[in-house]
């Protein structure tokens, strides 16, 4: 067979550091004595409790709730006494209203209200239904509600959903052994896709850095012809939705735009397996996997943990925070936040903990520009990143407007490249941001 | 020789008067009408281009100020003075505005504020507020990355030794630019006039978390407004505010204050001069 490499313009080839997890099967983690569950872990508006301090809950049972259709509730992960409901810190930085439940240790669960398991014989409004319900969303890491993606406008047909297993972040793994032990759910979940949109193709997109995964999911893909497994070249970014989308459907997203205008959606392969299990049993997105790694660990896993679960703890569960931690990460290096404290919950969208040790983490003086281009090579979406970064610096947010900074994706290519090492790509999410900001005010 | 000579110069000379003629025609038929205000009103203008008044320099403010788009005393760093020679040559009566003075709420430098992480990322406020909420613990408290030093157009701001931006006032000609860079609302423009106590603190927390973060912050505990024999200390979100126009700078707030957040601009009984009047020696 042939194999295809496609890949986009630009990018980088970071060290991928996938060998520390990629070869170990993903770990149930015991319910925890104590979550601490967010009221905001999408983008959309924040959900409403629900509950109050003194009530019990079940596994399952929805503690949060929003009316905004950009949303998705909020459920209990373990079962227990609701002890408080307050801001907690929370890994995007910010104190968010979070609701604290202290576990009996019985983990008993909510019967799900559905009766009709089988998932053909439903109506695409009820598994859209369910999905929502479900609370889940986007668990590549932007956490943007599943339902909302699955209900485009009436003159935007979907002709192409697509599979993100592309994994590109370096480090993380949760995704890549999802695609090794459950393939057959992920499936399920790409065909439930399929029918809610009338979409008539399904691609799975991964790089080729997993060739275990591409084998297996090629396997379960056998025999259905609307499916398709593509091979990517490893290259970051090459999961950012923009790149996938031009490499395996081979459609321009334009600028500005949304995968839907070309007829295409967009999912996580571990979305695909949460709408798996919310619409065939039932079951409220209450758990996923979360890579634990990076040098600053002892015992880097892949953990399948309840939603709320206390970073520090699964960092002691691994052998705890070697002496040396240059950096804990809550997401990959590429994209993530860097956090100042491990007090926080594991949320729908934290697909990894990457703890840094110094020798990882380096940190070095920025010089000035001395016009490589080199930021200019590797953008995957044809930005000028020095220019715009230096329009960012001294404040001119027109000429950085012009330069297109409300394009930019922020995956960090620019940064990671710069012989200089200017921080481009936070100059540039600033001038985005300003950007934004002024299209609002007009 | 001669002759060539004589006849480079008559058809230099020739072609100089022909040119000069149509250069002179051009100009009466082509000319762009220009109301010759504009040009006296830019004259008058600061010329700083700050941006202040809404429009992108002073050219084009004279220019609005001319077709009746500006009020003429827009320009705020030129104050009084400019407003009423601009007045002046439109023709108009101005009353000047109260001129003001930037002044940055915020005592809490690195060492009396405590931090929650090192910030690594780049020198600039709106960046660091967005990692974290900010590197500080207090989440009101003045970040010291110098947003608006970079911003003054007039060169009246600079970070002080301790990491907090200090206001040069005989420079500063209040446009309120350092007040729009600062994500987090520390700048305040205030009266020019030297007058009154100010409470150097912008944190609406309550008092046990402000003591956690900030040994200067204020409390909340409302131990000024008791002492104000003038009652114009009112309380707004757990912090005090004064009333400049009913301060009598009689300065019994100020041993009041535990954690020392009441500084007199120029007390009569101090006359010691406030953070925001401190001056820069070159």
């Amino acid at each position: 067979m042939a194999v295809s490499i496609a890949t986009f313009k630009g990018g980088v080839h970071p060290e991928y550091f996938k060998e520390l997890t990629a070869s170990l099967a993903v770990t149930p983690v015991e319910p925890p004595k104590q979550v601490v569950i967010p009221m905001l872990q999408h983008i959309g508006a924040p959900c409403e409790p629900l509950v109050k301090p003194g009530d019990r809950v079940l596994v399952g049972e929805k503690i949060g709730e929003s009316e905004a259709f950009v949303s998705a509730p909020v459920h209990a992960t373990v079962s227990g006494e609701i002890t408080a409901v307050a801001p907690h810190a929370h890994p995007s930085g910010q104190m968010i209203e979070a609701i604290t439940i202290e576990s009996d240790g019985e983990d008993s669960w909510e019967q799900p209200a559905a009766v009709e398991f089988d998932w053909e014989k439903l109506s695409p409004d009820e598994i859209r239904r369910r999905i929502r319900e479900a609370g889940i969303v986007g668990l590549g890491g932007a956490a943007f509600p599943a339902h909302v993606k699955l209900a485009p406008p009436e003159d935007k047909p979907i002709d192409t959903v697509i599979l993100n297993g592309a994994e590109c972040e370096p480090y993380l793994t949760a995704d890549h052994r999802l695609m090794l032990e459950q393939p057959q759910q992920i499936v399920t979940g790409l065909l439930i896709m399929l029918k809610i949109l009338g979409a008539g193709r399904g691609i799975i997109g991964i790089e080729d850095n997993k060739a275990d995964a591409l084998r297996v999911m090629r396997q379960e893909i056998e025999g259905r012809p609307e499916l398709k497994v593509a091979s990517l070249r490893t290259c970051y970014p090459q999961g950012a939705e923009k790149m996938l989308i031009e490499v395996t459907a081979g459609r321009t997203v334009p600028a500005g735009g949304l995968p839907m205008d070309v007829g295409v959606v967009n999912h996580n392969v571990g979305t695909a397996l949460a709408i798996a299990r919310a619409v065939t049993e039932g079951r409220p997105l209450v758990e996923r996997v979360v890579t634990v790694t990076g040098g600053g660990v002892a015992r880097p896993a892949n953990l399948l943990v309840r939603i709320g679960t206390r970073v520090g703890d699964l960092l002691e569960l691994c052998g705890g925070m070697k002496e040396d931690t240059g950096k804990l990460i809550i997401g990959g290096p590429m994209m993530g936040l860097s956090q100042p404290h491990p007090d926080i919950p594991v949320v729908k969208g934290t697909s990894g903990i990457t703890v840094l040790s110094d020798e990882e983490f380096e940190l070095e003086e920025a010089t000035a520009c001395i016009k490589c281009a080199k930021c200019v090579d590797s953008c995957p979406v044809n930005l000028l990143p020095l220019f715009l970064a230096e329009a960012a610096e001294h404040g001119l947010i027109e000429r950085a407007e012009k330069y297109r900074a409300a394009d930019c994706i922020e995956c960090g290519c620019c940064s990671y490249i710069c012989p200089a090492r200017r921080p481009l790509t936070q100059w540039i999410r600033l001038a985005k941001a300003e950007v934004l900001k002024r299209r609002r005010q007009r | 020789m001669e002759r060539q000579m004589i006849w480079s110069i008559v058809t230099l000379g020739g072609l100089g008067v022909l040119f000069g003629a149509l250069l002179a025609l051009a100009a009466r038929f082509f000319a762009v009408e220009s109301d010759p205000r504009v040009e006296e009103i830019a004259e008058v203008l600061p010329g700083a281009n700050c941006g202040a008044c809404g429009y992108a320099g002073c050219q084009n403010f004279a220019q609005a100020v001319v077709e009746g788009k500006a009020a003429v005393d827009s320009c705020i760093p030129g104050g009084s003075e400019t407003a009423e020679a601009i007045g002046k040559i439109l023709g108009q009566d101005v009353e000047g505005r109260e001129p003001v003075v930037a002044a940055v709420f915020c005592i809490g430098d690195r060492e009396k504020a405590s931090s929650k992480f090192i910030y690594f990322g780049i020198e600039d406020c709106r960046i660091a507020e967005e990692y974290g909420g900010g590197f500080k613990d207090c989440p009101y408290g003045c970040l010291g990355l110098g947003s608006c030093v970079a911003a003054c157009p007039f060169d009246a701001m600079r970070m002080g030794p301790d990491g907090l931006p200090e206001v040069d006032r005989d420079k500063c000609t209040g446009c309120g630019l350092c007040k729009e860079a600062c994500p987090r609302g520390i700048i305040r423009m205030i009266p020019r006039e030297e007058r009154g106590h100010l409470v150097l603190c912008n944190s609406r927390d309550r008092g046990r978390a402000v003591s956690r973060a900030c040994q200067v912050g204020c409390i909340g505990c409302r131990a000024c407004v008791r002492a104000c024999p003038e009652e114009a200390i009112t309380m707004e979100e757990n912090l005090a505010v004064i009333d400049l126009d009913r301060c009598n700078d009689c300065g019994e707030c100020v041993p009041k204050c535990r954690p020392g957040c009441i500084i007199p601009r120029k007390g009569p009984a101090t006359g010691v001069e406030a953070t925001e009047t401190k001056t820069i020696s070159a």
